[in-house]
């Protein structure tokens, strides 16, 4: 198995990875599965019936983590994934996933990774996904991700959705089931430029007595990028739910963001703010008065606002 | 030496250009302290802000040793050494109290300094050093924190806008003692000190008295005290209490 400099660059980039890790991992390039390995407590296997894999994590697993990464380097490449993730009873993980385009070239590349996981009871998860695009042709990069979730009762998901940058077209589509006494927090990092559009759906069902989510979305918008934010939090019993997107918009971008809150019984408790504004001006002023030059200023904000 | 030659400031509100600075002249002396004083909306920031170069002037110049700074930006300012500690600080999402300084006082500042810096103006760099400058921090360590960083990039010139407000009593005494140190510390340093505390207008070599966008007196304490009795406690009072009984609402100024 060979990584070459453009495939070290991507992987360092969507899951901070210095060539192949440790413990259980799947890497996949251009479609096909490039290196694999499981461990005593966690092993992956692909899946019969379709592309992808099962991920199998035994009950009482801690301080492990998986790395999962994808990469694509040909252009005009399809991949469509199923990967499926148990997470055994009181658990505890860390996750890492990621897709990482580079294209040269004028045709697609384009990936599509369906996750659904089951977080058993008691189980911690902590997933991490980065999407980044590079690559000086014409060819679009597009990346279009479905996460979905079942929390079991008294499980924990902290979910880091990110877009780096370079990504033209994403619609992700996020939906979590939250079960009794089970939690979610879900941070969402969205990056657009030039004539890029993303938009993000994030369905909530906050099912169980004393379930809770909340979810944080930043983004900023540059260039004549479009961005569309869909929230709905809905909450079924006695549950406590809180949306908040805040974004800056820059250049001639075009922004948009609709928390939802559906409340279907009288003990939900269900809040949502958004706000969508400029960098201020007295930030950036602030920055110069450093020394720093407006640019830097700009860069510096935009790197705090998103990490 | 720091000029202000025939400084004016015009902003445009509602299409009516507004003087918010008139015909403006101030010296700055290296190695003196200075403190500005006079009522709310008397142009005292504005004077800081235009000597940062936050906002442009209409007319005049600004010398810095000589050397015309008028049309210089921000940034080419500071690097001259201009220091400025805003009187509303602004708050950032996701920067740490730590990134924040080491971008006020530069890469090649020891951490030791920083952490320095941070414990004379009262906030203990254990418990601060990773706190995000966001609305987590309260205005009175915002302030705190403000002060310390202009403190650490200032070479000429440093200008701090009010840094006692909203700072409590005990942490005030340790803000005076800091500046004047800082200020001692640095022979050729100018500090200027915009304040309505008289533990700061006591501290100064001269003081500046602003009202109405110019400059009513300057000098020793002595010689400016009578003007600074009346600015502080607008001349038309006497008048407005008068009136008091007539429920008078308009203001005589
Ligand atoms: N950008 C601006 N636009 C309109 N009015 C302003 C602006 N900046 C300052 N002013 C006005 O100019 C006056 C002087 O302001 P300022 O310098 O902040 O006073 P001080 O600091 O002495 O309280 C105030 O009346 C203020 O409202
Ligand atoms: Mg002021």
């Amino acid at each position: 198995m060979q990584l070459n400099a453009i495939d070290e660059n991507l992987l360092k980039t969507i899951a901070d990875l210095h060539g192949i890790p440790q413990g259980a991992f799947n890497i996949r390039k251009n479609g096909q599965a490039l290196a694999r390995s499981s461990t005593e407590t966690i092993t992956i296997e692909p899946k019969q019936d379709k592309p992808g894999i099962n991920i199998r994590i035994a009950p009482g697993t801690v301080n492990q983590s998986v790395h999962i990464p994808v990469i694509i380097t040909e252009s005009g490449i399809n991949d469509v994934v199923y990967n499926t993730f148990e997470i055994g009873a009181g658990s505890d993980v860390l996750i890492v996933a990621g897709c990482g385009i580079h294209n040269p070239s004028e045709a697609t590349s384009q990936h599509d990774g369906i996750h659904e996981f089951f977080v058993r009871t008691g189980a911690r998860i902590r997933y991490v996904e980065k999407h980044y695009g590079e690559g000086g042709g014409t060819g679009e990069r597009i990346l279009n991700p479905v996460t979905i979730l079942h929390l079991e009762e008294g499980a924990y998901a902290e979910l880091e959705l990110v877009q780096v940058k370079g990504v033209h077209h994403t619609f992700r589509r996020t939906e979590v089931h939250v079960g009794p006494r089970a939690h979610l927090l879900m941070n969402e990092r969205l990056l657009t430029h030039e004539e890029q559009t993303a938009e993000s759906e994030i369905h909530v069902h906050l099912e169980g007595d004393g379930s809770a989510g909340e979810i944080l979305s930043r983004s900023v918008a540059k260039g004549h990028s479009k961005q569309v934010f869909r929230a709905e939090l809905i909450g079924y019993g006695k549950c406590k739910g809180h949306v908040a997107c805040d974004s800056i918009i820059m250049d001639q971008a075009r922004i948009q963001a609709l928390p939802a809150l559906i409340a279907n019984s009288s003990e939900a408790e269900l809040t949502h703010e958004a706000a969508i504004g400029r960098l201020a001006g007295d930030q950036i002023a602030k920055l110069m008065t450093f020394g720093l030059t407006e640019q830097e200023a700009v860069d510096t904000l935009l790197a705090g606002y998103l990490k | 030496m720091l000029r202000l030659q025939n400084i004016s400031v015009q902003v445009t509100t509602e299409n009516e250009p507004l003087a918010i600075l008139r015909d403006v002249n101030l010296e700055f002396k290296p190695g003196c302290f200075y403190a500005i004083t006079g009522p709310n909306g008397g142009g005292k920031t504005t004077v800081a802000r235009a000597i940062a170069g936050i906002i442009p002037v209409s007319n005049g110049r600004i010398l810095l040793d000589g050397e015309d700074i008028t049309s210089l930006n921000i940034t080419e300012r500071a690097r001259l050494g201009i220091r400025y500690a805003f009187q509303n600080p602004p708050r950032f999402k996701g920067i740490e109290v730590s990134t924040f300084l080491r971008l006020a006082a530069g890469d090649d500042t020891e951490a030791k300094t920083l952490r320095r810096t941070l414990r004379q103006v009262g906030l203990c760099p254990e418990e601060y050093l990773h706190r995000m400058v966001d609305t987590g921090l309260s205005g009175g360590e915002m302030k705190r924190l403000e002060v310390a960083s202009a403190l650490l990039g200032a070479k000429r010139v440093v200008i701090l806008d009010e840094p006692e407000a909203g700072v409590d009593l005990w942490g005030f005494e340790e803000l005076v003692r800091v500046v004047s140190q800082s200020h001692r510390e640095h022979p050729d340093r100018i500090t200027i000190v915009i304040s309505h505390s008289e533990r700061f207008i006591t501290q100064a070599d001269e003081l500046i008295v602003m009202a109405e966008g110019q400059v009513q007196s300057q000098g020793r304490l002595a010689d400016v005290r009578t003007t600074l009795m009346e600015e502080l406690n607008c001349r038309w009072r006497k008048q407005c209490q008068l009136e008091e009984d007539e429920d008078a609402v308009e203001c005589h100024r």
